[in-house]
C-alpha cells in the first residue's frame, strides 16, 4: 500500500558538487577585477557568520537539529556556533526569555563587538508568545534590537534556515558605513546603549 | 501499630486540644489547622513525638483565599514520615493585613527558600527568617503577583489584542 505522503518524489539533479557564491559586479580585465569595498565585506561576512545561540526552551532543541546533520546550518557558512560574546557577529536568542534574564540578554549583547546582528528565534523570544504574565519579557526587542524575528512554537528547521538566510541579506546588503549613522545611532540611544 | 489517621487525631487534640480543629481526609490524607501563632508547637511536637516522627518536610506553600475575611492568607505544610510512610498536612491562616508567621527555618533549613518563595508571590511575612527577600521574581518588583487582585497578565503590553488571546 502506498503511503499517504511521499518523500523526494521529484528527484532534483544536482548542479554543482560544490556551490560557490557569485561575483559581485565589477570590472574584470586581464589580471585584475575592480569591485567596491561594500560589496566585497558583504560577501565575505555573510557567508562566514559565527552565531552565538542563547537556547532557554523547547525552541533550543528545534535549532539543535538545525545544527544537526539533516538540515546543517553549517551549509550557509555559520559552521562555527561560538559561545563566548567577544567573537560573535549574530546573537540567536531562542526561547522564552523570563524578565530576570531580560538583564542578562542585554549583557551577552553588550559584550559583543561592532558589527552584531541579533534573530529571536520563536514566539516566545519575538513577543511573549503563549507566557503573557508578570514573569515572561514580551519580547527580546524590550531590550536589545533585532534584525530578523522567527515566528512559530517552536518554528521548524526550515524555518529557522530562512529567518538565518534572511539575515544573511541584510549582513550583504549593509553599507559599511551603516553603524556610524544618526539612525543606527538613535536606535541605540533608545536602548540606552553607548 | 501501624500509624493510622485517627492515632494522628488523637495524639494532636490529647496534647493541644481545641487548639487544633478542622480535621478533614480528603483522599485519605489527615489535613488540620491551628492558630498562626502555634505553628512551631505544632511541627516541633508532630517532628519530636516519638510515635508520630514526621521529620521530613515535603512542601512548605502559601494559598490566597481572597473571601475568608481576617484569615485571606494560608500558609501549608506537607510533612512526611518516613518510617510508617504516612503524610499530613498542616495549615495556619493569618490577616492579609498582617502576614507574620513564624518561620520554620529553625527546625528544617528546608523552609528557608520556600519560605522565601512564599514572601516572594504572596508577601509573607515570615517572623526570623534569617534572608527573606524575593527568589524567583525580578527583585524591582514591587507587589506580590499571585495575591488574587492582581491580573497574570504582563501589564506593560500594549499591542496585544485582548480579543484575539481569547479574553475580549
Amino acid at each position: 500500500m502506498a503511503r499517504p505522503v511521499a518523500y523526494n518524489v521529484n528527484v532534483k539533479k544536482l548542479e554543482n558538487d560544490i556551490s560557490m557564491v557569485d561575483m559581485p559586479e565589477g570590472y574584470m580585465g586581464e589580471g585584475f577585477f575592480a569591485t567596491s569595498m561594500n560589496k566585497v565585506v558583504g560577501l565575505a561576512r555573510k557567508n562566514s557568520i559565527w552565531p552565538l545561540p542563547f537556547a532557554t526552551s523547547c525552541c533550543g532543541i528545534e535549532f539543535m537539529a538545525t545544527m544537526g546533520s539533516h538540515y546543517d546550518l553549517a551549509r550557509f557558512g555559520a559552521e562555527r556556533v561560538g559561545f563566548s560574546p567577544r567573537q560573535c557577529d549574530l546573537l540567536m536568542v531562542i526561547g522564552t526569555i523570563a524578565k530576570k534574564m531580560g538583564p542578562v540578554v542585554k549583557q551577552v549583547y553588550l559584550q559583543m563587538a561592532e558589527p552584531r546582528w541579533v534573530i529571536a528565534i520563536g514566539a516566545c523570544a519575538s513577543s511573549g508568545g503563549i507566557f503573557d504574565t508578570y514573569s515572561v519579557l514580551q519580547g527580546i526587542d524590550q531590550v536589545v534590537p533585532v534584525d530578523v524575528y522567527v515566528p512559530g512554537c517552536p518554528p521548524r528547521p526550515e524555518a529557522i534556515l530562512d529567518g538565518f538566510i534572511k539575515i544573511q541579506e541584510l549582513v550583504g546588503k549593509e553599507s559599511l558605513r551603516r553603524r556610524n549613522g544618526d539612525q543606527y545611532k538613535a536606535l541605540m540611544e533608545s536602548y540606552a546603549i553607548q | 501499630m501501624p500509624l493510622t489517621n485517627d492515632h494522628i487525631k488523637q495524639r494532636l487534640t490529647g496534647k493541644f486540644g481545641d487548639q487544633v480543629m478542622n480535621f478533614q481526609e480528603p483522599y485519605g490524607m489527615l489535613s488540620f489547622e491551628a492558630p498562626k501563632d502555634m505553628n512551631l508547637k505544632v511541627i516541633s511536637f508532630l517532628v519530636d513525638d516519638e510515635e508520630l516522627k514526621f521529620r521530613f518536610l515535603t512542601d512548605l506553600c502559601a494559598i490566597h483565599y481572597p473571601d475568608g475575611k481576617g484569615r485571606e492568607l494560608a500558609v501549608v505544610y506537607h510533612l512526611h514520615n518516613l518510617e510508617d510512610n504516612v503524610r499530613i498536612r498542616f495549615k495556619v491562616f493569618t490577616d492579609i493585613t498582617k502576614p507574620d508567621v513564624y518561620t520554620l527555618t529553625g527546625l528544617f533549613a528546608a523552609a528557608n527558600w520556600m519560605e522565601r518563595e512564599s514572601y516572594d508571590f504572596f508577601g509573607v511575612n515570615f517572623v526570623g527568617h534569617p534572608n527573606l527577600k524575593r527568589i524567583l521574581n525580578v527583585d524591582e518588583m514591587d507587589y506580590f503577583p499571585l495575591r488574587k487582585e492582581y491580573p497574570v497578565e504582563d501589564q506593560s503590553r500594549v499591542d496585544k489584542d485582548d480579543e484575539m488571546f481569547g479574553r475580549g
